[in-house]
């Protein structure tokens, strides 16, 4: 398998192109770029076909006999269901816009990996059984047969893309590959080729209700826990009320900042926030998880797990539903909550209890992103920040994906940090909002066994930090999205080392002075804050300053 | 391979028109008959894959979003790049069809110090636009062979495009950018190792097809040049659905309008139909305001869902342990 | 050094031949890909690469401080350490110059008699190797490091919240 070269082979090099193109080329599984795949309790718990134990290095993947006609016919339903699918098996003109614009493509070179042939991979099936000229002229119309060979193709590369619509922005025609690589990994779940890091989560959150299958005494605990680091912060006591029925506001979040630092860090920005506007608010442990993993298996899955949002909202009987930070979590809410499960006619329309603030961008959806609640109260002088507890943070923003190109919330947060922080620094615009670059680890890619594709795929995103690192100074990568926070502390640990993530209402409760607070020596991380270190320090430094 | 059998096919599309009319002397049938055809299968092929596409629904709002979004009063919102509302999609639909907003995004990357760069590309937005422009241009220019007395308008047209009066007669700037921007879209498929390693057969043979009926008219228009008298009767007569074959009419003319029949044949089997794609794209044509204003799924149907009073089932003694309400003791 | 000046007089055949060495070790389908890419390749990692092994060309002739040596190598072998290669296949690329100077410069070399020099340069590339192994090791070694933490936080995490963990919790 392993390629090695010998000594006399490196002078005859042919420098003829491949005779074969790549559709006579089948892939080769490496280790580090694919997911395992996933064991059947996951598939079965949620009634996703062929449950079985497999592994995608396999020879046999163990597909339902009939494999062939169920992708076909799942092709023809979905050509008919989406015309966003449709059009983008048609129109597409190769003109190559799209090609350098995907991560995975600049950090791995392989051609497979650009978006308009990550596309070709599922139109030349599409050609061949959908379309007169493909049927008549077979390859000469760009057609090809489907094999099982094709069906590893689609799985090796439809789980190298994150949905992160990048190419999209770049697209004459808008074509979007995360639509593309939506409706092939749906097609791939009728296999029951799931992955194991996706199908858990989902299996997870359909049964208790978020992705790490936290029971509802472990989320109130790991709450405690974070309410009890405040408390050693700040000396104020918060005291969040769960499932509480009759509060003014749902708050739903992604557990992930729950449970992982430096999530929890953003979770303790919400909860001294939110305490110290005094707001009527409730977790609930029922609909605890703002992400939704179900958006990377196929929308009726996504659909049944979002379901719970609004009904926890209308059995709270909550006015509205304040959102935290996420990023595929916002696509989904932005996006495709209501038309699943709204009408949400039980609640009313947003308004911000401290300022009286009508949310009218989300009047119908009654969902409100936290940063447009805040940046909304600092405008309206709401809140006092002591911005110098942030002063040793030189910090950069990332937009991540979802938010960017499928809401685009780029100031609200922008708006946060400048306000709360003397230090923020841009990366280039070629790099940010609209053009930002992929975590790398988006749509159920950030498993452990797949940490080399992550690192190629965040490898622009690393090379964007360290120039801002080497030119500014940075040393704290901010987001609004908590896969950011779970993938981003490595991806900067293997690119640019030095680096730290954090949320924006890190920063937020970090800089925020609280009603009745002890004057603080910690940041929310229980690390002792710079700005107020010993005398000792501060004598060592005035000493080195004369010199 | 792709490459070199399209141009074969377009050779061989040459031969068939010239043998056609010169040897065998079926002008009834390249001037008259595969006109009227090219032109039904164009008109009736461009409307079924409309309506078929526009068949299927749009069940899910999903504008990509390049810009700021309309949130709070205070903060400026891209009208254009994340509309809000139906005049900011028109407008954003207006930039991109006429003057390609996204391809004007395009960048390259570059490697300063060991690191991805990138810079701004605005070459295939260029050639892209000078070709459809041109295009466009060469195709209402040519109104006049259908129209009489021919329209001011054209008339204007004419003497803008051949404003710099070089030769008689006077060379029109349109004919020539639009085979150069088509060569310079060609040479991209062939010198840009990606785009030539997705090139299909059905990339190039659009090319060498444009290209050709270019190259055709150009030279009827200034070196083989035909009997301009015979040429509009015969066009006029195909308009009038009172056709004439007149000689004395070249054969370059046949083969052009062969061409032509083939390109409009062609058109609504390809990629050619990005044209009218483009209107339907729901990554494009959709306002940013799926918060505002309920999308509604068509084909939206009820799923089986995991319900509150399942999980409280499930989990009431850890939930009472934990001091969480619950709904029944 | 006279086998210096040589190595300026060739440098755009021998780096021309270098860079298609490495693209050669590719996997087939990707690098048939790239080379086809010439001089002026269009993605990031092939850039990368031909920026690099040229400040380290010009590093062998006109000196180079470590630390500069170590950013070169650095920005290529970090790309390939997590490029489906092996130890060998992924720090090879510089046993390739050795190989390509000999090559390159043979006649010369007879001719003028710079055997001497020649190994003088040859023991500059060795020590590129070491620092390049170095660096690999290093990469590998931190991509396993976040392999690992990822595991452990999973399963510390997880331990934490079970049912055992919170009734420790309780007794404190």
């Amino acid at each position: 398998m392993e390629n090695e070269q010998k000594p006399e082979e490196l002078a005859n090099i042919d420098f003829n192109p491949p005779e074969t193109g790549w559709m006579d080329t089948p892939p080769e599984f490496k280790k580090g770029i694919f997911c395992y795949g996933s064991r059947p309790s996951y598939l079965e718990a949620v009634g996703f076909p062929n449950a079985r134990e497999w592994k995608p290095t396999d020879e046999d993947w163990k597909l339902p006999d009939n494999w062939k006609e169920i992708v076909l016919e799942g092709m023809k339903e979905r050509l008919e269901k989406y015309r966003s699918f449709k059009i983008f098996m048609d129109i597409c003109v190769r003109c190559g816009a799209c090609a350098d614009k995907c991560h995975f493509y600049i950090g791995s070179g392989d051609p497979k990996n650009m978006p308009v042939l990550r596309a070709e991979l599922i139109r030349s099936v599409y050609r061949r059984y959908f379309t007169t000229a493909g049927k008549m002229f077979g390859k000469l119309a760009g057609a090809r047969d489907l094999t099982e060979d094709v069906i590893k193709e689609w799985w090796y590369y439809f789980y190298q893309c994150t949905e992160c619509r990048r190419c999209s922005v770049f697209c004459p025609y808008g074509i979007d590959q995360a639509e593309i690589t939506m409706v092939g990994r749906e097609i791939l779940n009728l296999l029951g080729t799931q992955t194991d890091w996706i199908g858990g989560p989902v299996a997870n959150c359909y049964q208790k209700g978020n992705h790490l299958g936290l029971e509802p005494h472990a989320i109130t605990s790991n709450i405690e826990y974070l309410c009890d680091d405040i408390e050693e912060i700040t000396g104020i006591t918060v005291e969040p009320s769960f499932n509480r029925k009759g509060a003014e506001i749902l708050f739903v979040t992604p557990s992930g900042d729950l449970f992982g630092d430096p999530g929890t860090y953003t979770a303790m920005g919400y909860l001294m926030l939110l305490h110290e506007l005094g707001l009527d608010y409730t977790w609930s442990t029922y609909a605890s998880e703002g992400g939704n993993f179900g958006f990377f298996t196929s929308m009726d899955m996504a659909k049944r797990l979002n379901y719970k949002i609004y009904a926890e909202a209308k059995r709270l009987g909550v006015k509205w539903i304040l959102g935290g930070e996420c990023g595929h979590m916002w696509r989904v809410l932005n996006q495709y909550m209501d038309t699943w499960n709204g009408p949400a006619d039980f609640l009313e329309e947003p308004v911000s209890p401290i300022t009286g603030t009508k949310f009218e961008n989300a009047k119908s959806t009654k969902m409100v992103h936290i940063t447009e609640f805040t940046a909304d109260l600092i405008k309206h002088n709401k809140l006092q920040f002591d911005k110098s507890r942030n002063d040793h943070l030189n910090i950069t923003f990332h937009d991540s994906c979802n938010t960017a190109r499928g809401m685009g919330i780029f100031e609200e947060p922008r708006y946060i940090i400048r306000n709360t922080c003397n230090n923020f620094f841009e990366m280039s615009d070629d790099e940010t909002r609209e053009k930002t670059f992929c975590c790398g680890s988006g749509s159920g890619l950030n498993a452990g066994e797949n940490m080399e594709l992550r690192m190629r795929g965040g490898m622009p995103r690393g090379h964007a930090v360290k120039k801002v690192q080497e030119k500014y100074g940075v040393n704290m990568l901010a987001n609004i999205c908590a896969i950011d926070r779970a993938v981003l502390p490595p991806l900067m640990d293997y690119w640019a080392p030095g680096v730290d993530v954090c949320g924006t209402h890190e920063l937020l409760a970090n800089a925020l002075i609280m009603k009745g607070e002890i004057k603080r020596t910690q940041d929310l991380r229980l690390e002792d804050l710079p700005g107020v270190e010993d005398d000792d320090d501060d004598e060592e430094n005035n000493e080195e300053g004369e010199e | 391979m792709g490459m070199l059998f399209s141009l074969f096919m377009v050779a061989a599309l040459i031969v068939v028109a010239y043998a056609g009319v010169a040897v065998v002397n079926m002008q009834n049938l390249f001037g008259v008959v595969i006109p009227y055809a090219a032109i039904a299968i164009f008109l009736a092929g461009v409307i079924l894959k409309v309506l078929k596409w526009s068949r299927s629904p749009v069940p899910f709002h999903i504008p990509t979003t390049c810009g700021q979004q309309k949130s709070l009063p205070w903060i400026k919102h891209s009208s254009t790049d994340n509309p809000q509302t139906t005049g900011g999609v028109i407008m954003r639909m207006a930039l991109e069809i006429f003057l390609f907003r996204s391809l004007f995004r395009n960048i390259k990357s570059e490697v300063t110090d060991g690191r991805a760069t990138y810079g701004s590309d605005k070459l295939l937005w260029l050639g892209g636009l000078a070709f459809h422009l041109t295009f466009f241009t060469v195709l209402i220019r040519h109104l006049r062979f259908f129209a009489e007395p021919v329209p001011a308008m054209i008339n204007t047209i004419d003497a803008l495009d051949g404003f710099m009066q070089i030769g008689v007669p006077h060379l029109l700037m349109s004919g020539v950018i639009l085979v150069a921007a088509a060569a310079y879209l060609l040479w991209r498929r062939v010198g840009i190792s990606q785009v030539k390693y997705i090139s299909l057969a059905a990339d190039y043979f659009p090319l060498f097809l444009i290209i050709s009926i270019g190259l055709t008219g150009i030279i009827m228009r200034y070196f083989a040049k035909v009997d301009i008298v015979s040429v509009k009767k015969m066009t006029m007569g195909l308009v009038s659905l009172n056709p004439v074959v007149l000689s004395g009419v070249g054969s370059i003319f046949y083969i052009h309008m062969f061409l032509i029949s083939v390109l409009l044949i062609y058109f609504p089997f390809s990629k050619l139909m990005h044209m009218g794609g483009v209107f339907l794209s729901p990554t494009r044509n959709l306002s940013n305001n799926s918060r505002e204003k309920r999308h509604v799924n068509p084909w939206d149907y009820p799923v089986k869902v995991h319900t509150y009073e399942q999980y409280e089932d499930e989990f009431r003694e850890k939930m009472k342990e934990a001091g969480i309400p619950v709904e029944k003791e | 050094m006279k086998i210096k000046s040589l190595l300026l007089d060739e440098k755009p055949t021998v780096l021309k031949k270098w860079f298609d060495l490495i693209l050669d070790t590719y996997p087939s389908e990707t690098s048939d890909f790239l080379k086809r890419q010439d001089n002026n390749p269009a993605d990031p990692v092939s850039q990368i690469i031909h920026a690099g092994i040229e400040g380290l060309y010009d590093g062998l002739i006109h000196g180079i401080d470590s630390d500069t040596m170590h950013a070169q190598l650095d920005s290529i072998v970090r790309v390939r350490a997590i490029q489906d290669f092996t130890a060998s296949e992924a720090i090879n690329f510089i046993f390739h110059l050795k190989k390509l100077i000999r090559a390159e410069l043979e006649q010369d070399i007879r001719e003028q008699d710079l055997y001497e020099e020649l190994l003088a340069i040859e023991s500059d590339i060795d020590g590129m190797i070491n620092m390049a192994f170095d660096i690999y090791m290093a990469c590998r070694e931190k991509i396993y490091e976040l392999k690992a933490n990822e595991m452990r936080n999973w399963t510390y995490r997880a331990v934490k919240h079970s049912k055992a963990y919170r009734e420790v919790k309780a007794d404190r």
